[in-house]
């Protein structure tokens, strides 16, 4: 294996931005038949290094290799015709075309003129059979399911013989079965002898899946290690130091229950759902990706309404699908999809912070800006983001440090009760560390956290009591005394077994 | 971090980045100039204010309007049923001026909330919406008026007039409605409002934004601004004119875009629209002056639009 031959490699490069140093000399090599993890912290230059590969920057110094030779990647066809194909985590597929289309896109096979459509079924049953998913060709992407759109991901990048895959965080999105799965065709794409660069922040999944890690830190690679480091070596590398606790919570006494929802229902999404979220608590809301947990949470906060049930908050209701209603009574949400519902990206971190207190800090209608961006700064610096003035653009911060802003409009906002939804999706080790240390002085302070996260051990490591929900259904509540990844799956099933059998 | 964290950009280096429209007139006026004796003259300057006026106000109402990510294609034909029925209230029922003058922008917000209403309630696009509403307000404009001009009232008619035999009144109306449109953008709750909903809508109805409301208050303002323009183009003309500022609607989108603003909302200033209108107004002033044919003017025109933004576009994607 290691006197495989070298496909591509990557010297000293960098790359900068107006007032940031992306990248500050990294090396790297790739090797056919290979899986090599990019591991680094947010920020670290990972995105950056891929897009460098893929055409979409170029590097202001440095040079890459391709079979022994430099080469110069402009475009991204320079880099398909390099044979390096990248699936990121923002999918490249046309929804509202069929799977079939999709594979063959600007390839279509023609007879007269016209697109030969049973041939470019053929072709796309024979890719799909290649990345082992059963798929109709003539479905329509937006129907797939996120796993099945990822396989068709692959299966493109298939089609354009692709010798480089380059994976940008693929099992965020995906459950415990879709990654198994997935890992599958990584392992067959690598023994047919493609390269595989795989970026991913579950350390759990390196020794699994691969076989050498380059570890980047500030823009520069720090050290390559063979894949069977242990987790706690990699994370040194990863912060330049020791992380303790993996999650450091820090219960504390419940107090008067702040939010309560009873017998929630919408048609056919949830149904009964009746919890309660006491003061100085984290509730953990647990379950399959679909049980119906996001869609809760959006009702409780009012971004959606419901058909039947209650929300309250300190004891008065709340009316149905009325965010205002429900941010005056001290709820925030953070949404799962960070980009498309928390964020304002083409404004600056400033304008971010301040849009949830933007009313409050209002008189006569006439904003106080200098005092907003007062207030802006002061909390910026409390939750140590990352960034050259308040002036940036969010579009240019790391994820981490725009989930910190996310978090942070709603601190400035005081609310009792936050719900976060996937708060560390896509997050690196020390930025999740730092939220999670966010949460213990919320509750320290009095408020409450209501999490849902698909990450188990974190369901588990900052919960003070884990609700599990299953097919649109409250199935269970259990202490955190007594909840394990076993009894927390084993109740997040049951139902969907116990339904499937009617 | 903590201690420049309240600090800005190089300035000088961002202010040209966002202020490359000011430079294009700038480079424009020096041109002309060149060109032209009779172009830079007190006399001539003035006469481009009042030729940018209707234009720039018609275009400070857009720009509420395409920072919310929307459009007004209705603006022309509000401003002229405005004016129209100020003048039938003043001079036709005899109403006193200023109580016409009130109806006049009245009705204008009330064209400006309906648009918003089938776009925030009936969830119908805002150029369908707007659209409908040209032929409405135009359709209405030509029924009151049965077609023909009416006189506008005498004291109306000293908006298009100028103070102290050379200061003209619409370029003071432009300056007022600029400033109002710098305030409200800059400094009011709705202004803010606007461009967190062009940014991202649902960012900012998650973020407790009322966006229905606001989009109200957004299309009411378009038409109120499009109404104070009417009314100023009516006392220019003595008359009001049931086919009046057909076709104005474009040039006050293309001044918002050349002026830097984005279609795809969340961007845009009022200085940049002023600069826009100016630019429309200077090329075509400058044109006539060098005598090109009004034929040749619509082309050199277009490809100036097409132009600015296609710099604009340009220079933000260098510098990111």
């Amino acid at each position: 294996m290691s006197d495989a031959r070298e496909i591509l490699r990557v010297e000293k490069l960098g790359k900068r931005f107006p007032g940031v140093v992306a990248l500050d000399g990294v090396d790297f090599s790739l090797r056919a038949g290979e899986v090599h993890v990019l591991l680094g912290e947010n920020g670290a230059g990972k995105s950056t290094l891929i897009k460098m590969l893929s055409g979409a920057y170029h590097p202001d110094m440095g040079r890459i290799l391709v079979d022994g030779a430099p080469v110069e990647i402009r475009t991204a066809s320079d880099a398909q015709r390099l044979g390096i194909a990248t699936i990121y985590q923002e999918f490249n597929l046309v929804p509202q075309l069929t799977v079939g289309e999709n594979l063959t896109l600007g390839r279509q096979p023609r007879r007269f003129g016209f697109i030969d459509t049973k041939r470019m079924h053929e072709q796309a049953r024979e890719l799909l059979e290649r990345v082992g998913i059963d798929v109709d060709p003539r479905t329509r992407v937006s129907d797939l399911g996120i796993a099945r759109m990822q396989m068709v991901e692959i299966a493109k990048a298939l089609a354009l013989n692709a010798r480089v895959l380059i994976m940008d965080e693929p099992t965020a999105v995906l459950t415990t079965t879709e990654v198994q799965r997935l890992f599958t065709i990584v392992r067959q794409l690598r023994d047919k002898g493609v390269a595989i660069v795989f970026i991913t922040h579950h350390l759990e999944e390196i020794a699994q899946i691969g076989d050498r890690v380059t570890v980047l830190r500030d823009g520069r690679s720090v050290e390559e290690v063979p894949a069977t480091t242990s987790e706690e070596e990699l994370v040194r590398l990863m912060v330049g130091r020791p992380i303790d606790q993996q999650y450091p919570r820090e219960a504390s006494s419940p107090g008067e229950p702040l939010l309560r929802v009873a017998g929630l229902t919408r048609a056919g999404v949830f149904s009964d759902v009746s919890f309660e979220v006491r003061a100085g608590e984290v509730v953990g809301l647990a379950g399959l990706v679909g049980a119906g947990r996001t869609e809760v949470a959006r009702a409780v906060f009012g971004a959606d309404s419901y058909d039947s049930g209650e929300v309250l908050m300190d004891g008065r209701r709340l009316p149905s699908g009325n965010v205002h209603a429900a941010m005056e009574a001290g709820l925030g949400l953070v949404p799962e999809d960070r980009k498309g519902q928390g964020l304002v990206l083409g404004a600056d971190v400033a304008e971010n912070l301040g849009l949830v207190t933007l009313r409050r800090t209002s008189r006569g209608g006439f904003v106080d800006r200098t005092g907003q961006r007062k207030a802006a700064g002061r909390v910026a610096t409390q939750l140590g983001v990352r960034m050259s003035h308040l002036g940036q653009e969010v579009r240019t911060l790391s994820g981490g440090n725009q989930q910190k802003i996310v978090i942070g409009k709603w601190l400035l906002a005081d609310a009792r009760v936050l719900i976060l939804d996937e708060p560390t999706r896509g997050i690196d080790v020390g930025a999740k560390v730092e939220i999670y240390q966010l949460i213990n002085s919320l509750t320290a302070s009095g408020h409450a956290v209501l999490m849902i996260s698909s990450d188990l051990p974190e369901i588990l490591g900052m919960s003070d009591r884990v609700l599990v929900m299953a097919r649109g259904r409250l199935v269970g509540e259990l202490d955190a005394a007594e909840a394990t990844q076993d009894s927390v799956m084993a109740l997040a099933v049951t139902e969907v077994e116990g339904a499937r059998v009617h | 971090m903590s201690t420049n964290v309240l600090s800005r950009q190089p300035v000088m280096k961002s202010w040209l980045a966002e202020n490359g429209s000011l430079a294009a007139l700038v480079v424009l006026a020096i041109a002309l100039s060149l060109l032209s004796g009779d172009f830079l003259t007190v006399t001539n300057l003035l006469n481009v204010g009042v030729q940018a006026a209707v234009t720039a106000i018609l275009a400070f109402g857009a720009t509420f309007v395409i920072i919310t990510g929307g459009i007004d294609l209705s603006v022309g034909a509000v401003a002229a049923l405005s004016a129209i029925v100020l003048a039938w209230t003043a001079t036709g029922s005899g109403l006193p001026w200023p109580v016409a003058t009130v109806i006049a922008l009245v009705v204008g917000l009330a064209c400006g909330l309906v648009n918003a209403a089938l776009i925030a309630y009936g969830k119908l696009p805002p150029f369908i919406a707007t659209l409908a509403m040209l032929g409405v307000a135009r359709g209405l404009a030509l029924v009151v008026s049965q077609g023909s001009p009416i006189a506008m009232p005498d004291a109306v008619s000293h908006l298009g007039d100028t103070i102290g035999g050379y200061l003209p009144v619409p370029v003071l109306v432009m300056a007022l409605m600029g400033v109002i449109t710098a305030v409200v953008l800059n400094r009011t709750y709705a202004g803010r409002a606007m461009y967190a909903i062009g940014g991202n809508e649902e960012a900012a109805r998650l973020s407790g934004i009322k966006v229905n409301r606001q989009k109200l208050i957004t299309y009411a303002l378009s038409g109120a601004f499009a109404a104070v323009a009417g009314i100023v183009l009516a006392s220019r003309l003595a008359s009001a004119q049931p086919q009046a500022a057909s076709g104005y609607e474009l040039d006050a989108i293309a001044a918002v875009v050349i002026g830097g603003a984005s279609l795809s909302g969340g961007k845009g200033r009022a200085f940049g629209t002023l600069v826009g209108a100016l630019i429309l107004a200077v090329l075509r002033n400058g044109l006539n002056l060098l005598s090109v044919s009004a034929f040749w003017q619509q082309v050199v025109i277009g490809v100036v639009i097409a132009l600015a933004v296609l710099l604009d576009t340009l220079r933000r994607r260098g510098s990111t």
